[in-house]
C-alpha cells in the first residue's frame, strides 16, 4: 500500500497557472474544498436512500403484512410480492439502512466533507498535507458505496444480517454479505487515508501563530476523532478478512463446532467462537460512534460561539474532555455484549468505564450550554439547529446511562429503547449538527446564503417530527419490544399495549421526509439564487472567513497567521464585537 | 499540485518532522492495530480450543527459519540502501535496494512451496481452526509483502528519476518505504515463534 | 531547501549515517543470534507456560532492537513516541480482553 503515489515532477513551476480541464478540476481533484464538496454531495445522497430505505420499512413496522400501494409494485416479486413485504427484505432494509447511514452517510458528511473542507481553510493551510491521498480516500469511499449499492442486486440480496453482521448468520448468510465485507474493506480504506491526512495536517500544517491551544473547537474534534478511525478500524478490517476466509475458504473463525442449520449439521471444522466477531466488530463500532458525535459537537461549538458573540465557555475543558472521551472510547465496546454470558467482573469493569466516558461527554454539553449564558443570541437557522442540538443530545445521552449499567441493560438490550437512544444522539443530535454546518459553511463554500424562511420550516418540522418518531421508542422498549422483528412486535404479548407507536413513528417518518423537501430545494436554488455575501457574513474570527468566499485553489492570497485565540467575542475595549484570529493588534 | 505544501520535506520546526514522516508512522500504527486483531484472535481461539495442534505437527520449520533469516537480512540492506542515498551513492542504493527486492521475492517463493506443500497434503484453511489462523496470518503478512516489494520496485525503478531533481525528498521516500518494510519485517518476528515453535 | 534537512535531522549527516550503518551490522548480528536462540529454545521442549513466554521474551527483544535501530526510534521525535505510546496502550485492550472477557463466563452449577 503505497503511501503516495509518487510523480514524475516534484513542485514543477511549470504546473504553476496552467487550467485544469474538467476532469481533472471536478471530477479528479485533489484540492480539498472539491473533495470536500464531493464527500458532501456523495454523503447527503447516500443519507437520502438510507431514510427512504427506512420509509418503506416502516410500512411494514406500522402495518405488517399489508401491501404498500403503489411503490410495492414496483419492487418486484423477489422483493414484495403482490405488494408485501417478505421477511428476507425487512432484514435487507433493516441491515443497509445501519450500514449506510453510518458507514456511507453520517461520518464521509462530517469527517469526509466538513473535515476536508474547513479543517485546513480554519488552521490557514493551503491544503491538505497529501492532496493525492486525500483524492485517494474519496474515490475509495465511492467505490465501497457503490458496492454497497449493486449489493442490492446480486441473487439473494444485500446484506440482511443487520449492519452489525453477527456470526453465525453472517458467516452463512446469502452472497450479499460478501458484498457487504468488500464494501466494508473500500470504506475502512477511505477512512485509513483520510485519517492520515487530517492528523498531519492538523499537526504540521498549522498557521503561524496557531497554537494547539488557539485551535478552533471544530479543529480540535476532528483531530481526535482521526486517532479514533485511524486506530479503531484496522480491527474491523481483520474481523472483515476473517468472515470472508468463513464464507469464502470455509474456515470457522466464527462458527462452534456442532452447528446446525435448519436441521443439517454444518460440514465445518468448528473452533470458532461467535463471540470473536462481537469483540472485533465492538472495538471497532463503539469508537465509530463517538466519530458520529465529535465533529458534530465540533460544528455546534463554532456555530455557538458566532451566534452569541461571546466566547465558548470552558474552552479548555472541552478540549481536555474531548481526548479523554477519545481515550475512553476504545475500552467500553463490551457494553454492548453485556448478556453474552459475560461474568460479573468483566461485566463490572466495562460498566465502570461507561460511566466514567459519560462524564467528558456531560462536560461537554454542560460547558455549551452554558455558553448561551449572557450571550447576544441571533436566532438564525445554523443556530436553531445548533440549538435544536443541544437538548437532543441530551436525551440521547442520558438515556444511553441505563444501557451502560448491565443490570439494567438486561431487561433493556436488543429492544426498541437502544433504538431509541442511538437515533436521538444521531438524528437530531449529529445530523441537526450536520445541518447547522450546511447553512452556516454554505456562504463560505458557494459565496451566496441559503433562504432563512426555508431554513426555518426545515427546522421545526425536523425537530417537531424526530422527536415524533424517536420518543415513543422509550415507551416501546421499556415494554420489552424487541429490534428487528418483521412485524413490529404484533405476534407479542407484551408488545399488544404499545404496537400503536408503531404507526405513530412510522407517520412520524413520512413526515419527517417532507420536510426535508424545503432544505433540498434551498440547497440546490440558493447555489444560483442565494442572496450574495461576502467573505465573512456571519462577522466570525476563525481563520476560514479571512478566505475570500469560495476560497480559490490555495485558500489565501497571502497566507495568513493567527494573533490571538478563536473565541474573541465581546472584548472590552474593543471597536467591533469580534477580534478576528488574522487581524494584528486591536480589533 | 501547483502550489508548494509546506514541510513536505524540510522539517516544520516544532515538530522537527516532515509531514512523510508522521504520515509514515500513523499507517504503521494502523498496521500494529490489524494485526493485533488477528494476533487477538489468535489468543481467543487457541485459549478456547481443546486442543491446539503444535506448530511442528503442519509447518516446516527450517523453511521458515530460513525466511526469517531473508526477511531480516532484507531489513538490514533496506538500512543499506536508504544510507547510500544520505551519502549521495545512487548505484549502491540501486544495489542495496535490489538485494532487498530480491530478499522478498525468495521469502515469496518459499512460502510458494510451503503453501503448496500443504495443499498437497490436504491441509487447507477449512482443514481446522490452527491452519485457518496460519494461512490467514501468513496469508496477510504475505500481501504485505508484495506491498512492500511493489513500493520498493517502484522506487528502485521509475520511482528513482526524483533523485535527479530533490535527492532529499527521494532519500525521505525510500526512508518510509524502509519503515513499512521493517515492520513487515517485525511482524514475522513474532509470527515466527508463535504459529511454528509454540 | 535540500540541506535544511541535513541540519535538523539528527542522522542526515555523513558522519551519522556511517554510525547507523555500523549498528545496523550489530543489530543484524544480534538478530541472527537471537533467531537462533528461538529455534534453539523450541529444542528445548520446555513445558508450555515457559515455552511462550521465553519465546515472546526473545521476540520482543529482537522486535525492539529492529524497531529502535533500523527504524530509527532511539533518536526519533517527541511526537512519533507520543503516536506509539497510544498505540501500545490501546494494543493491549485488544490483544487480551476479548479473551479475558469470554473467560470471565457466567458459571451455571
Amino acid at each position: 500500500m503505497s503511501l503516495e503515489t509518487p510523480v514524475a515532477h516534484h513542485g514543477a513551476a511549470h504546473e504553476e497557472h496552467h487550467e485544469l480541464g474538467f476532469w481533472r478540476k471536478y471530477v479528479f481533484s485533489v484540492d480539498h474544498k472539491t473533495i470536500g464538496i464531493q464527500y458532501a454531495i456523495t454523503g447527503l445522497l447516500f443519507l437520502l436512500f438510507g431514510f427512504c430505505l427506512m420509509m418503506l420499512l416502516r410500512w411494514q413496522l406500522a402495518y405488517p403484512g399489508a401491501p404498500l400501494p403503489l411503490i410495492g409494485r414496483l419492487l418486484g416479486d423477489a422483493r414484495m410480492p403482490g405488494g408485501t413485504m417478505l421477511p428476507e427484505f425487512y432484514n435487507e432494509l433493516g441491515a443497509m439502512h445501519g450500514t449506510i447511514m453510518v458507514f456511507m452517510g453520517v461520518v464521509p458528511l462530517a469527517v469526509g466533507g466538513f473535515g476536508n473542507f474547513v479543517l485546513p481553510l480554519q488552521i490557514g493551510a493551503p491544503d491538505m498535507a497529501f492532496p493525492r491521498i486525500n483524492m485517494a480516500s474519496y474515490w475509495s469511499y465511492f467505490l465501497g458505496g457503490s458496492v454497497m449499492l449493486l449489493s442490492f442486486f446480486v441473487p439473494g440480496g444485500a446484506a440482511q444480517s443487520g449492519w452489525t453482521s453477527y456470526a453465525p448468520l453472517s458467516d452463512i448468510a446469502t452472497s450479499g454479505q460478501t458484498w457487504w465485507l468488500f464494501g466494508m474493506v473500500f470504506l475502512i480504506t477511505s477512512s485509513l487515508l483520510g485519517s492520515i491526512n487530517f492528523i498531519v495536517t492538523t499537526i504540521q500544517l498549522r498557521a503561524p501563530g496557531l497554537s494547539f491551544w488557539r485551535l478552533p473547537f471544530f479543529v480540535w474534534a476532528q483531530f481526535v476523532t482521526a486517532f479514533l478511525l485511524l486506530l479503531a478500524f484496522p480491527p474491523l478490517e481483520g474481523a472483515a478478512v476473517l468472515q470472508l476466509m468463513d464464507r469464502l475458504a470455509k474456515t470457522s473463525f466464527f462458527l462452534p463446532s456442532g452447528l446446525v442449520v435448519s436441521g443439517q449439521v454444518l460440514e465445518i471444522s468448528g473452533g470458532g467462537n461467535p463471540l470473536l466477531w462481537q469483540h472485533l466488530f465492538w472495538f471497532l463500532a463503539h469508537p465509530e460512534v463517538y466519530v458520529l458525535i465529535l465533529p458534530a459537537m465540533g460544528i455546534v461549538a463554532e456555530v455557538i460561539a458566532i451566534n452569541t458573540r461571546k466566547p465558548l465557555w470552558g474552552y479548555r475543558s472541552m478540549v481536555y474532555s474531548l481526548i479523554f472521551l477519545g481515550f475512553m472510547s476504545f475500552i467500553v465496546w463490551a457494553h454492548h455484549m453485556f448478556i453474552t454470558g459475560m461474568g460479573t467482573t468483566m461485566a463490572a469493569f466495562f460498566q465502570t468505564t461507561t460511566m466514567i466516558i459519560s462524564i467528558p461527554s456531560v462536560v461537554i454539553l454542560s460547558a455549551l450550554f452554558i455558553s448561551l449564558y449572557g450571550g447576544s443570541i441571533r436566532f438564525t437557522t445554523p443556530m436553531l439547529f445548533a440549538l435544536g442540538f443541544l437538548p437532543m443530545f441530551g436525551i440521547g445521552g442520558l438515556t444511553g446511562l441505563p444501557l451502560g449499567l448491565s443490570a439494567a441493560d438486561i431487561h433493556l438490550h436488543d429492544t426498541y429503547y437502544v433504538i431509541g437512544h442511538f437515533h436521538y444522539v444521531v438524528a437530531p443530535g449529529t445530523i441537526f449538527a450536520l445541518f447547522a454546518g450546511i447553512y452556516h459553511w454554505f456562504p463560505k463554500a458557494t459565496g451566496r446564503l441559503m433562504n432563512e424562511t426555508l431554513g426555518r420550516i426545515h427546522f421545526w418540522g425536523s425537530f417537531v417530527f424526530m422527536n415524533v418518531i424517536f420518543m415513543p421508542m422509550f415507551i416501546m422498549g421499556l415494554a420489552g419490544v424487541s429490534r428487528r422483528l418483521y412485524d413490529g412486535g404484533a405476534t407479542y404479548a407484551h408488545a399488544q399495549p404499545v404496537l400503536q407507536w408503531n404507526v405513530v413513528s412510522s407517520w412520524g417518518a413520512w413526515a419527517l421526509a417532507l420536510f426535508q423537501i424545503p432544505f433540498i430545494f434551498n440547497f440546490f436554488w440558493s447555489m444560483f439564487r442565494g442572496k450574495k455575501t461576502d467573505q465573512n457574513p456571519w462577522h466570525a474570527t476563525t481563520l476560514e472567513w479571512a478566505a475570500p468566499s469560495p476560497p480559490p485553489h490555495g485558500n489565501f492570497a497571502t497566507p495568513p497567521a493567527a494573533h490571538r485565540g478563536p473565541y474573541e467575542y465581546s472584548v472590552p475595549g474593543a471597536n467591533r464585537d469580534y477580534s478576528p484570529q488574522w487581524e494584528a493588534g486591536k480589533a | 499540485m501547483s502550489m508548494e505544501i509546506p514541510y513536505t520535506v524540510e522539517v516544520r520546526p516544532d515538530t522537527g518532522l516532515n509531514n512523510g514522516k508522521i504520515g509514515i508512522w500513523l499507517f504503521l500504527a494502523s498496521e500494529v492495530m490489524l494485526f493485533g486483531a488477528l494476533f487477538a484472535s489468535y489468543v481467543m481461539l487457541r485459549v478456547g480450543a481443546h486442543e491446539w495442534p503444535a506448530g511442528a505437527t503442519y509447518l516446516n520449520i527450517p523453511l521458515a527459519t530460513l525466511n526469517t533469516v531473508i526477511l531480516i537480512s532484507s531489513s538490514v540492506t533496506m538500512v543499506l540502501a536508504w544510507a547510500s542515498l544520505v551519502k549521495r551513492d545512487f548505484a549502491r542504493f540501486r544495489l542495496f535496494m535490489g538485494i532487498t527486492i530480491l530478499c522478498g521475492l525468495g521469502f515469496l517463493v518459499i512460502k510458494y512451496f510451503e503453501y503448496t506443500a500443504k495443499f498437497h497434503h490436504g491441509y487447507f484453511p477449512a482443514t481446522n481452526t490452527f491452519l485457518a489462523i496460519y494461512f490467514t496470518l501468513t496469508g496477510l503478512h504475505g500481501l504485505h509483502v508484495v506491498g512492500g516489494m511493489a513500493v520498493n520496485s517502484y522506487l528502485w525503478g521509475p520511482g528513482s528519476a526524483l533523485y535527479k531533481s530533490d535527492p532529499v525528498h527521494f532519500t525521505n521516500r525510500v526512508e518510509n518505504a524502509g519503515l513499512f518494510w521493517h515492520l513487515v519485517d517485525l511482524v514475522w518476528i513474532f509470527l515466527f515463534p508463535i504459529l511454528y515453535l509454540l | 531547501m535540500s540541506e535544511s534537512h541535513d541540519h535538523k535531522d539528527a542522522h542526515a549527516g555523513h558522519a551519522d549515517v556511517d554510525h547507523h550503518v555500523r549498528a545496523a551490522y550489530y543489530v543484524f548480528g544480534s538478530l541472527l543470534l537471537l533467531t537462533g536462540f528461538t529455534v534453539g529454545a523450541y529444542f528445548l521442549h520446555l513445558p508450555h507456560k515457559l515455552a511462550i513466554t521465553l519465546a515472546l521474551l526473545i521476540a520482543t527483544v529482537k522486535g525492539s532492537l529492529v524497531a529502535a535501530w533500523f527504524m530509527h526510534l532511539v533518536s526519533e521525535r517527541t511526537l512519533i513516541y507520543w503516536v506509539l505510546g497510544l498505540t501500545a496502550l490501546l494494543f493491549l485492550p485488544l490483544l487480551l480482553l476479548p479473551t479475558v472477557t469470554v473467560l470471565d463466563r457466567v458459571m451455571l452449577h
